[in-house]
């Protein structure tokens, strides 16, 4: 007998005492992101439906594979063969590992998923049912210190989104100037991820977080306080760029297939 | 006006004991703090709890209440239903001494393993200086009034008491992080002891230690997500590594 059970401790049989929803928001969580992963999946898989007349899903951007569709490519640039070992690749799969990767080894994440798929625990004063704990100090957990490189490698894809967004600008013909529903759903996708990454923690430390006198670093310590600021509602944009990707993925692909019809503005 | 309460109420020591109801009288604006005296001085004569100041300040009442760690002397009884049987144990992360005192060592010895500041050599007594912006961020840990709920609720001490030996705490890693983010402490060691000493590494964020401290500090945020990150800076960062081989390779 351990942890809350051990003998030394108040002789209490249940598990919790709590007597709120606790489960709610675990449940939840877990609900949401195993959509998301079954639903990311599925389009990491399917190798088609992702470029319709300049709008480009946010699962296959930088399209790198010699299996893109041309005008998908950045420039015609396409490094990666189209199989690997007669193995026919999704250019999805080739770069999915980065962004899933930010978020995996994400501070916000981490505490979801722990809670909700882990149950490790699943709530605050809830016992696990885990008999074993080592936490984040050895393989695979320790991984979760590789943040930091994810991180930077998520700016990276958020150029490359930013660069799609502009692009949407485009008429079918391939005129500048102009603005589809599209073009919305892809800038609000990108603008969201910008926000997600400049509040992560990790954002914070390099940018001033990880000095020790901030009087000594006027402007380093003034950056820190806005990304402080905005890491405050890092959940938020955790979720909100979370669904922002979906929708605009959902959205490519509806347009791709013919399903929906991509509005122009002007 | 007064009415009834009901309340589940853990008796007993380390050898046995368990729940026992109990009504007592409540008026409006009291606490859980001010119900508990009114069944010791009314019905249970004997009933061991900790309290000093009433205040939230003295962190001496912490326990647990319908399940949650608080403190019994800021949680008012209006914030339940009024039907509600209200449940309170002592902390469940610590060994029981008696009904809801909970022997809470564990977290002075911890304490005791933490280095204490170390000011520069050349500076004496009363010349030490800080800029306002330098002091702030360590002043939100200097909030902490150690009632130890963040230690009592951090599931890798309450649900696993084999790490209290390897593992620290919420509460000294914010005490860490305080004099790490020090501007004057000259002590270089705190990012590699903090890890491979106090465990930091077992932390998995999940943040229940934020979700009840009665300070409202933002211990994950601003203490063991920063302390997180300035270990990866010195043990797993390979461009750092690679600049600090670097510089080494030039100065020799």
């Amino acid at each position: 007998m351990s942890g809350v059970f051990s003998p030394t401790r108040a002789n209490i049989k249940e598990r919790t005492l709590r007597t709120d929803k606790w489960w709610l928001e675990p449940a939840i969580t877990f609900g949401v992101l195993f959509s998301f992963v079954i639903y990311a999946t599925f389009r990491a898989f399917e190798g088609a439906n992702y470029y319709k007349d300049h709008l480009i899903s946010p699962f296959y951007s930088p399209c790198l594979s010699e299996a893109c569709v041309p005008e998908a490519t950045i420039f015609g640039w396409t490094p990666v063969s189209a199989q690997i070992f007669n193995f026919a690749l999704s250019p999805a799969l080739i770069i999915l590992i980065f962004p899933l990767g930010f978020r995996m080894t994400c501070y916000y994440y981490r505490k979801a998923y722990y809670r909700a798929f882990w149950l490790s625990p699943p709530a605050c004063a809830v016992a696990e049912p885990h008999t074993k704990y080592t936490g984040e100090t050895r393989a695979p957990l320790i991984l979760q210190n590789a943040h930091r490189w994810f991180f930077y490698a998520g700016l990276v894809f958020n150029v490359f989104l930013t660069y799609d967004a502009i692009i949407s600008f485009k008429s079918v013909e391939g005129e500048w100037g102009h603005m589809s529903v599209g073009t919305v759903v892809l800038l609000v996708s990108s603008t969201l991820l910008w926000f997600y990454s400049l509040s992560c923690h990790t954002c914070r430390h390099t940018i001033g977080g990880r000095l020790k006198h901030f009087s000594a670093h006027p402007v380093r310590y003034k950056l820190w306080t806005w990304v402080s600021a905005l890491n405050h509602k890092h959940q938020q944009f955790a979720w909100y760029s979370l669904a922002g990707v979906a929708f605009a993925d959902i959205y490519v692909r509806q347009v791709a297939t013919g399903a929906w019809t991509n509005f122009y503005f002007f | 006006m007064a009415r009834k309460l009901n309340l589940r109420i853990w008796r007993g020591d380390s050898t046995d004991g368990g729940l026992k109801d109990v009504q007592v009288d409540v008026n409006e604006g009291e606490v859980v703090l001010d119900v508990i005296h009114r069944v010791q001085a009314t019905q249970m004569g004997d009933l061991a709890v900790r309290w000093n100041c009433k205040a939230g300040k003295c962190g001496s009442c912490s326990m647990e209440i319908n399940g949650k760690p608080r403190l019994a002397c800021m949680t008012q009884v209006a914030s339940f239903d009024e039907n509600e049987t209200i449940t309170i144990t002592p902390l469940r992360a610590f060994p029981i001494i008696k009904d809801l005192v909970a022997d809470v060592s564990f977290n002075y010895k911890k304490a005791m393993e933490i280095p204490a500041y170390e000011p520069p050599k050349n500076l004496a007594p009363g010349e030490a200086r800080m800029e306002q912006i330098d002091v702030e961020r360590s002043q939100e840990f200097r909030k902490c009034i150690e009632c130890f709920l963040c230690q009592n609720t951090c599931h890798v001490i309450r649900d696993h008491e084999e790490n209290k030996k390897s593992f620290a705490g919420p509460r000294f890693f914010i005490r860490i992080a305080e004099l790490d983010m020090h501007p004057l402490d000259i002590l270089k060691n705190r990012k590699r002891t903090a890890q491979e000493e106090h465990g930091l590494g077992m932390c998995n964020i999940t943040k229940c230690c934020t979700e009840v401290c009665p300070e409202h500090i933002r211990i994950t945020d601003n203490a063991i997500i920063p302390m997180k990150e300035r270990v990866v800076d010195i043990k797993y960062d390979p461009a750092r590594m690679f600049a600090g081989l670097l510089k080494r390779e030039k100065r020799n």
